[in-house]
């Protein structure tokens, strides 16, 4: 099976400053990919080279075999890759159903002339999307709070806004950055099993940056180790549990920090 | 009272209602004399003035950008409208509507290619983009002799009437609402919000952008051809003071709100020609941008910022919004 998204020999830099060096990773559909590293490794660098926020400096991104190194962030969202950040941005002034309807738009064909004269066509579009997005809210727990601005919901919630709002835009990959940021080990407990669901209903391919270790452990097929931009490790969780240059830039003395 | 007025808010008979008696006094108070000739001007600035604030309000509210060339946009208007029927085909008072949308589309066109310019630069490179872009269009009717030069163009036919006016704050209104509660609408707020939330759930940004600056560019021309078949025109008028009053208007009524910008240009207007009337003339824009400075520091939202009369929601939005 061909990998789903393939980043392939990629480096980008920064001026002097090389943020990512010559990284290989493949991500096989259907898997979850863990990205790891200490603070400053490049993890949130490389999402946003996928996303298209960053052009690569050298080497090809390729998603379902089609190169997409270079293209606007907008075309590569429609391509099927969903994202949340690490600073939540939500559209804090909007409604929590509108910042889940905006995904869906890119679904709603009609032109700017049929919106002007507000045309049958698009009430029904509209009021079908309206539909669409309560039910995609229903298991997120935030149906009943669809009215409420985005910015009136508490922390937790805006992050599972975050990943439902990228769910929307119904893709085949979904990467979360850092999406247990701030949760103690209850909460990231049902986190894990949450992306669990997530993963099988929504048949998506989860990358994940994080780090909760148990989180990353319990829940990825595979993980991409990164320090100082380079790849260091990529294996299974038991191989990279057993990788003396893991345990050594990672985890190795540190881990109680890191978890 | 408060609950009264609550429910005429949510009345949404009400609107429609307005709409066909103003309409219909309007065009009595052709035959009858209903208004005076002043009262008349005054109610015919106020239609031109909501044009001109729910149109900039779409760029500088809901898009978050700060454009001050609006006024640039309306003498556009004003001048190829005023062209055609002085010139082009004179005395033909059937061609006005014609004459109008014509203005609108010059204006529209020009607001396409100031759109390109603001997928680079935003923010204060923009307001100085925009600021460059009035004083060119300023100058440059001034040196073209074929529109009559710094004097202006003068012997515009008095071709906006009370109808006309009310007609053309309806069709902005109308397509201003419908545009702003659509997936476009909901892109251009997000512009606001975030452009690289909205890029990463694929909003077409520059679609949006351009489409927020044709659609303000145009009835900002509109407005122009309007005012320009009022009084004679002069290219001193659109100047970064006009700019200016309209910027007061917006945030006075409030950004991101029709229900405000309406409030905005009916206070902003009626203030304007009573300070007139008391004398004050001279101190109206001191009076009226202090005004500005008062609002900003404690209400920088406007008077109904990110608020909306539910008389302008579809239905669908209804619940779904916050009411003020």
């Amino acid at each position: 099976m061909s990998a789903l998204l393939e980043i392939d020999n990629v480096t980008k830099r920064f001026g002097g400053l090389c943020a990512i060096a010559n990284c290989h990773v493949r991500v096989e559909s259907g898997h979850t990919h863990g990205i790891i590293g200490p603070n400053g490794a490049g993890k949130t660098t490389l999402f946003n080279l996928i996303t298209g926020i960053y052009k690569p400096t050298e080497g090809d991104i390729r998603f379902r075999a089609e190169s997409i190194a270079g293209l606007r962030p907008g075309r590569i969202a429609l391509k099927g890759i969903g994202r949340t950040f690490q600073n939540i941005r939500l559209l804090k002034n909007q409604t929590v159903l509108d910042n889940v309807r905006i995904a869906y738009d890119s679904q709603l064909h009609y032109s700017p002339v049929e919106a002007m004269l507000h045309l049958p066509r698009l009430g029904r579009a509209e009021t079908q999307s309206i539909a669409q997005s309560m039910e995609l809210l229903e298991p997120f727990g935030l149906a009943s709070h669809a009215h409420k601005l985005a910015s009136e919901l508490p922390y937790g919630s805006q992050r599972k806004l975050e990943i439902a709002r990228a769910l929307a835009l119904k893709p085949h990959l979904l990467l979360l950055d850092e999406p247990a940021a701030g949760m103690n080990t209850g909460e990231t407990a049902s986190l894990t099993e949450f992306l669990r669901w997530v993963k099988d209903h929504y048949k998506v391919t989860l990358v994940l940056i994080e780090h909760h270790m148990h989180l990353v452990m319990n829940l990825c097929d595979r993980i991409t180790v990164l320090d100082f931009g380079q790849t260091i490790a990529d294996g299974t969780p038991e191989e990279i549990r057993a990788n003396p240059r893991v345990i050594e830039a990672y985890l190795g003395g540190t881990e109680d920090e890191q978890a | 009272m408060n609950s009264f007025l609550a429910s005429v808010a949510r009345n949404r008979g009400i609107l429609p209602a307005l709409v066909v008696i103003g309409f219909a006094i309007a065009v009595l108070s052709r035959y009858q004399p209903i208004f005076s000739g002043y009262t008349q001007i005054i109610l015919i600035t106020i239609g031109i003035n909501i044009i001109l604030c729910v149109s900039l309000n779409l760029v500088n509210g809901y898009m978050g950008e700060f454009s001050v060339g609006h006024a640039g946009f309306m003498s556009l208007g004003a001048y190829t409208s005023a062209v055609f029927t002085t010139k082009w085909l004179p005395d033909i008072p059937m061609l006005f509507p014609v004459a109008v949308i014509f203005g609108g589309v010059l204006a529209a066109i020009i607001g396409f290619l100031l759109a390109l310019l603001s997928f680079k630069t935003r923010g204060d490179y923009l307001a100085i983009i925009t600021l460059a872009f009035l004083m060119i269009v300023k100058s440059a009717w001034e040196n073209i002799p074929y529109v009559g030069g710094p004097a202006g163009l003068l012997g515009v036919d008095k071709y906006t009437t009370l109808p006309w006016t009310f007609f053309w704050v309806v069709v902005t209104m109308l397509v201003i609402r419908n545009l702003v509660y659509s997936k476009f609408g909901r892109a251009i707020l997000a512009i606001r919000e975030d452009e690289i939330a909205a890029n990463a759930m694929g909003v077409r940004i520059r679609e949006a952008k351009i489409l927020a600056f044709v659609v303000s560019s145009f009835f900002g021309g509109v407005a122009g051809a309007l005012y320009a078949h009022l009084n004679f025109i002069n290219p001193k008028y659109f100047d970064i003071v006009k700019s200016t009053e309209i910027l007061v208007m917006v945030y006075l009524g409030g950004i991101s709100s029709l229900g405000g910008s309406i409030l905005g240009a009916v206070v902003f207007t009626v203030l304007f020609y009573q300070l007139e009337s008391l004398g004050l003339g001279y101190w109206r824009m001191v009076i009226l941008s202090s005004l500005l400075i008062l609002l900003m520091l404690f209400r920088p939202r406007g008077i109904m910022g990110m608020k909306e009369l539910p008389w302008f929601l579809p239905r669908r939005e209804l619940d779904k919004r916050r009411q003020p």
